[in-house]
């Protein structure tokens, strides 16, 4: 909402500058986002009129006027906008004056002497624009017949006026008007109200048209008024027009302006229709699913069954409270009208416009709501006004109501101990009762402990004792209330030994140079496509564009993203990581399962004198998924994976205590070529949920013996599994086998091509006694039978 | 014996020219050793008569200490200079960059929030989680934001299905502490939120961090002193602090909350859109309607709660100047935290 300070000073004094008085409004929950100038800085403008223009003699496009305004006589000046002409009265800025900076550079600009294809010219006529008043770029500002010729324009037309912006929360619709705004700043600067004087208008005709109230829960009031003979060829007025502007309102006939500057002003949204083309009656009524209707802007909707329209004997001819429709409109031709005044219920109005793709003046204020009281006095300000610009017999009033749907009368009661106990502070009875009193509500009722207050019908939003306190606190000013600290008891938890936190995770992974990374949990189902083919996924209904439509199921899209990006900015190495929500659907309820994931690329180290310039294998995202995971302390496995999105090869899930709690391996070659990757990358995916619990230590006892180690390479086939090899070593070496290490891996030259050996280092140790040779020597007999017997193992 | 002064004088001259520990040696043997020459000379003394024998004797002594002086100097010096020269040869330069992999780091806006989460879990309150799919209970009409309420249009939902939307805020984590848990509550809940809306100033996803506080004698004047030691405990700072009158539909009253400009301190510029003040919460007392859908009784329970944007502080805290950024996750970005 956009108020102009000139025009609130019509109705109210508040005897603040206009910073303070935005910050007095801003302080009062009436945000004001920004103060803007009516005009831009000129000065040595005039009224100025044309009494002459001739053709340039050497240009097509220009006219040498003659033009009054300047104190020293008629002046010769070259114009260019094709609404010059004989008699026009416009702004003239004179030899000697400066105006609004045209370029961005902020120098002014300087009006001079000029010779234009060679005429003089002594001066400047100017539009809108170039005095930065408007943005009607199209000729010059024509200023109303009677203006006086040679006064400051400035001054004339009350341009040192500031435009406030005011950003009102949804529960202010009372101050979506010149008189809303006026009322809160007179309550908050103790001014009085000057309400302009709003008498009826006496009809001068009969002519009515029949009114039916047929959704009364929807549209408990309705006005209409028919005014006859209207002269809609009659422009608005100067003064109307330049308001409106000042509202942030195009001027768009006399009949449309007239209820434009009643919503602006009063704050109720009103419509005009050419009665000529309404048929037999007129009123509101909820619309049949799929009914048409062309609106004013020439959208033609088909309407759903919860939307209410005003509709006459043939069908809708409004969209209620949100805008009017083409066929019905007033326009060149029409000679009477009809003028609607309603009441409608926010519940019934609000979403229909947004669900329709519609915003308007009227919409936003009726679905936060108008005042259930205003309707009457609105109709006769518009008649007034209509009137004394369009001429026209106006015909009675007709009033519909329905008392049982209107809102009633509100009145709360507000105990004293709830000030204390709710804001903290203490205040005087005569205080309370003055702001509230301030603020329109008048008091129903005082008692020892308690008032009950009587609620304005604007003040829609004040139902309970809790609003009343806000609307004490407020205007008392919430930075003058006290402050105090909340006491916790200091009641100690119990601390769990077993959980880790996704800090932990988190920092383990930043110590091994990991980053983490934040992305959308909505990804491009292409790139869903890519990774997991037509795995099912939530999909987001009105998603911000198509590659951001998807919720995750997987981190991996993320990360995938995170890489091609940086990839193209010339990072050649990389190391992330992300926490998130993995999204799913079964029926109709959604899994959604925190996840950690990561991903590698690149060199294994970063460039360095001393770095490891390979790139990274398998076994360094294996390595420090294996060193997150110790931070749990529970036994790990590695199984063969089946994941489309990984390598056949080199895959594998992750077994945590006997259930798989996440996969890790290299991107499917396939779909790393169809991202453009170059190299290969790895990736893990961990479920966060089971991997947050550690398994406490707890304590075995040493061995005072001395331990006595082996070391046993085997040869066996290429493909088996080294982890199934020590699996076997455990379960043949006895009880005394304290730790199990390979330290070495071959193949090639001299050995068979299809085997590959196999060195571990075996550490026997014994609680009670020192072993003897034996002891150990049978142990490794066991275990290299039992591999040769299982894997045809060969010890070298 | 009258060679002993020659004797000397030569020994303590090799010894002199001597320059490793082996030709040392070799020198304390040929004069020193058991058949050394100095030895000799001891071993001679038994022809002397006994009268000439103390003397000659301790002459001999006199001869022998000085040459092992001598001897055990130089071997000091020479010791001295092979490790000199050791170390001299083992002299690394240190300013080389150490062997070593790189160390990551956590994301800005996980930083702010740890840092929220620490804050407030030191003095007793704790975190909850919430889920991102939420239901249209949980997320509005619990949160008094019925069907056909304007403030629904404060949050441009995205909808997943006729009910099911990405949480526009943190507050349904509020709802779901309520009804399992009895009061007193003192909880954060922070989170990813998604608000339908994408320029210059939002990003259709970002982070809150919501506060509740459920008690009895739980005032406005509680609420303003959590939010003003919180500010003040974030930014390491007496920052100024200001409430304002706003509306949310679950509190009442409800205030925004502004802090002096840090980026001008209160000089006015951009980013406090020259009003010296810099908008960065919102709170309130716990709507009756709220506590009612809770089933927490509003005459012996009173509340407040706050929700903070995570990324508007990280902004001000690090002077990240591009909201867009954090999710980016450019290298050059995520390598400054």
């Amino acid at each position: 909402m956009k108020l102009s300070e000139t025009w609130l000073h019509e109705w109210v004094a508040p005897n603040l500058n206009t910073q303070k008085l935005a910050e007095q409004l801003t302080m009062a929950g009436l945000e004001v986002d920004a103060i803007e100038p009516v005009a831009g800085k000129f000065s040595q403008v005039v009224v100025g009129e044309i009494t002459a223009c001739e053709p340039h003699p050497d240009a097509e496009k220009l006219q040498v006027c003659s033009v009054l305004g300047a104190p020293d006589g008629p002046k010769q000046v070259v114009c260019g906008a094709p609404n010059a002409r004989v008699g026009l009265k416009a702004p003239f800025a004179l030899v000697g004056a400066s105006l609004p900076p045209a370029q961005s550079d902020g120098k002014a600009v300087k009006i001079k002497k000029a010779k234009l294809r060679g005429v003089e010219s002594l001066g400047m006529l100017c539009g809108q624009s170039e005095l930065q008043a408007g943005d009607d770029d199209s000729g010059l500002w024509e200023l109303p017949a009677d203006a006086p010729v040679g006064d400051d324009i400035r001054e004339y037309l009350k341009l040192d006026d500031q435009l406030l912006e005011l950003d009102l929360t949804p529960n202010r619709s009372d101050c979506l008007s010149i008189r809303g705004l006026a009322r809160e700043t007179a309550a908050l600067t103790r001014q009085g109200l000057r309400s302009p004087e709003i008498e009826p208008v006496a009809p001068q005709t009969d002519a009515s048209l029949p009114i039916q109230l047929a959704a009364p829960a929807a549209c408990p009031r309705y006005l209409g008024r028919v005014i006859k003979g209207v002269d809609i060829s009659k422009p608005s007025p100067f003064w109307l027009r330049e308001k409106l502007r000042r509202a942030g309102l195009r001027s768009i006939d006399a009949v449309v302006d007239v209820t434009n500057y009643v919503l602006i002003e009063l704050g109720q949204p009103m419509h005009a229709f050419d009665l000529d083309k309404l048929k037999g009656q007129i009123g509101p009524r909820m619309a049949q699913a799929g009914e048409k209707i062309t609106l004013l802007d020439g959208q033609e909707l088909s309407l759903k069954p919860d939307t209410l329209v005003i509709a006459d004997a043939v069908g809708p001819v409004a969209l209620a409270g949100i805008m009017g429709g083409a066929n019905s409109a007033v326009s060149e031709s029409t000679r009477d009208i009809f003028l609607e005044s309603a009441f409608f219920a926010p519940e019934f109005i609000a979403g229909k416009a947004r669900a329709y793709g519609l915003h308007t003046d009227s919409s936003h204020r009726f679905e936060r709501g108008v005042d259930c009281q205003l309707q009457g006095e609105a109709v006769e300000r518009a008649t007034a006004l209509l009137v004394q610009i369009v001429g026209g017999e106006p015909g009675p009033v007709s009033v519909f109501e329905d008392d049982q749907h209107l809102p009633a009368q509100r009145s709360v009661r507000l105990m004293r101990e709830q000030i204390k106990s709710k804001l903290g502070f203490a205040i005087a009875d005569d205080e309370v009762q003055d702001i509230l009193q301030r603020l329109g509500m008048s008091m129903l009722e005082q008692q020892r402990d308690s008032w009950v207050f009587a609620v304005p019908s604007y003040r829609f939003d004040i139902a309970i004792a809790e609003d009343l306190l806000e609307e004490l606190a407020r205007v008392y000013g919430y930075n003058r209330l006290p402050i105090a600290t909340v006491n916790i008891p200091a009641q100690l938890p119990r601390c769990s030994d077993a959980a880790l936190s996704f800090r932990h995770l988190a920092n383990h992974l930043a110590a091994r140079d990991y980053r983490e990374v934040i992305t959308y949990s909505f990804i491009d189902p292409k790139l869903h496509r890519s990774v997991w083919a037509e795995a099912p996924a939530v999909t987001v209904v009105n998603p911000i564009s198509a590659d951001m439509s998807l919720m995750r199921t997987s981190l991996f899209a993320g990360l995938l993203q995170t890489l091609q990006r940086n990839l193209s900015r010339q990072v050649e190495r990389l190391r992330i990581f992300e926490k998130g929500l993995r999204f799913s659907q079964e029926g109709e309820t959604y899994r959604q399962t925190p996840g950690l994931a990561g991903l590698i690329y690149g060199s294994r180290e970063s460039a360095g004198w001393s770095a490891i310039k390979d790139n990274v294998d398998f076994y360094d995202i294996k390595g420090d998924v294996e060193s997150l995971l110790a931070l749990t302390c529970k036994t790990l496995r590695f199984i063969p994976a089946d994941c489309q999105a990984l390598h056949p090869g080199q895959s594998a899930n992750i077994e945590l205590d006997g259930q798989v709690v996440g996969l890790l391996g290299a991107l499917h070659p396939r779909v790393q070529k169809s991202l453009g990757i170059a190299k290969v990358v790895y990736l893990f995916e961990i479920d966060l949920d089971p991997i947050l619990r550690t398994q406490p230590p707890m304590f075995k006892p040493l061995s005072r013996f001395p331990e006595v180690s082996r070391d046993l390479a085997f040869l066996v086939d290429k493909n088996t599994p080294v982890n199934h090899l020590e699996r076997e070593i455990y379960n043949s070496a006895g009880d005394f086998l304290k730790s199990l290490r390979v330290f070495d891996l071959y193949s090639g030259k001299g050995i068979d091509p299809q085997r590959k050996s196999v060195a571990f280092n075996l550490t026997f140790q014994h609680p009670s006694h020192t072993l003897n040779d034996d002891q150990v020597n049978n142990s490794v007999a066991d275990i290299v039978e039992k591999l040769k017997e299982l894997f045809d193992a060969q010890l070298r | 014996m009258e060679n002993l002064k020659s004797l000397t004088d030569e020994a303590l001259a090799l010894v002199a020219q001597s320059d490793d520990l082996a030709s040392l040696d070799k020198v304390r043997v040929g004069y020193l050793g058991k058949k050394g020459q100095i030895t000799a000379l001891l071993k001679g003394l038994g022809k002397l008569s006994a009268a000439e024998r103390p003397a000659a004797g301790a002459e001999i002594n006199r001869a022998k200490q000085q040459v092992t002086e001598s001897l055990d100097q130089r071997k000091q010096t020479l010791e001295n200079r092979a490790i000199d020269l050791q170390l001299a040869e083992e002299a690394v330069d240190i300013g080389l960059a150490g062997r070593r992999s790189d160390v990551g780091g956590l994301h800005p806006v996980t930083r702010t929030i740890q840092r929220i989460e620490s804050i407030f879990s030191s003095v007793g309150y704790t975190v909850a989680e919430g889920p991102e799919i939420e239901d249209d209970f949980h997320n509005f009409e619990a949160l008094n934001i019925p069907s056909h309420h304007p403030a629904r249009a404060m949050h441009d939902t995205f909808y997943v299905s006729e009910n099911h939307v990405l949480r526009t805020h943190t507050s349904p984590v509020q709802i779901r502490t309520m009804i399992q848990q009895e009061p007193p509550i003192h909880v954060i809940c922070p989170g990813r939120v998604y608000r339908c809306d994408s320029d210059l100033t939002h990003t259709p996803m970002f982070h809150q961090v919501e506060g509740l506080v459920v008690d009895k004698n739980i005032s406005f004047a509680e609420l303003k002193g959590t939010v003003d030691q919180f500010l003040k405990a974030f930014f390491e700072m007496d920052v100024p602090v200001r409430f304002r009158p706003s509306y949310f539909p679950f509190t009442e009253p409800s205030a925004e909350v502004d802090i002096q400009c840090s980026a001008c301190r209160g000089a006015g510029c951009r980013i406090c859109k020259e009003t010296d003040w810099v908008e960065i919460m919102g709170c309130g007392m716990v709507h009756p309607n709220v506590f009612k859908a809770c089933d927490i009784d509003a005459a012996t329970f009173s509340g407040f709660a706050f929700g903070m944007g995570v990324e508007r502080l990280a902004m001000m805290r690090y002077g990240v100047k591009d909201l867009r950024l954090f999710f980016e996750n450019d290298f050059d970005f995520v390598v400054q935290f």
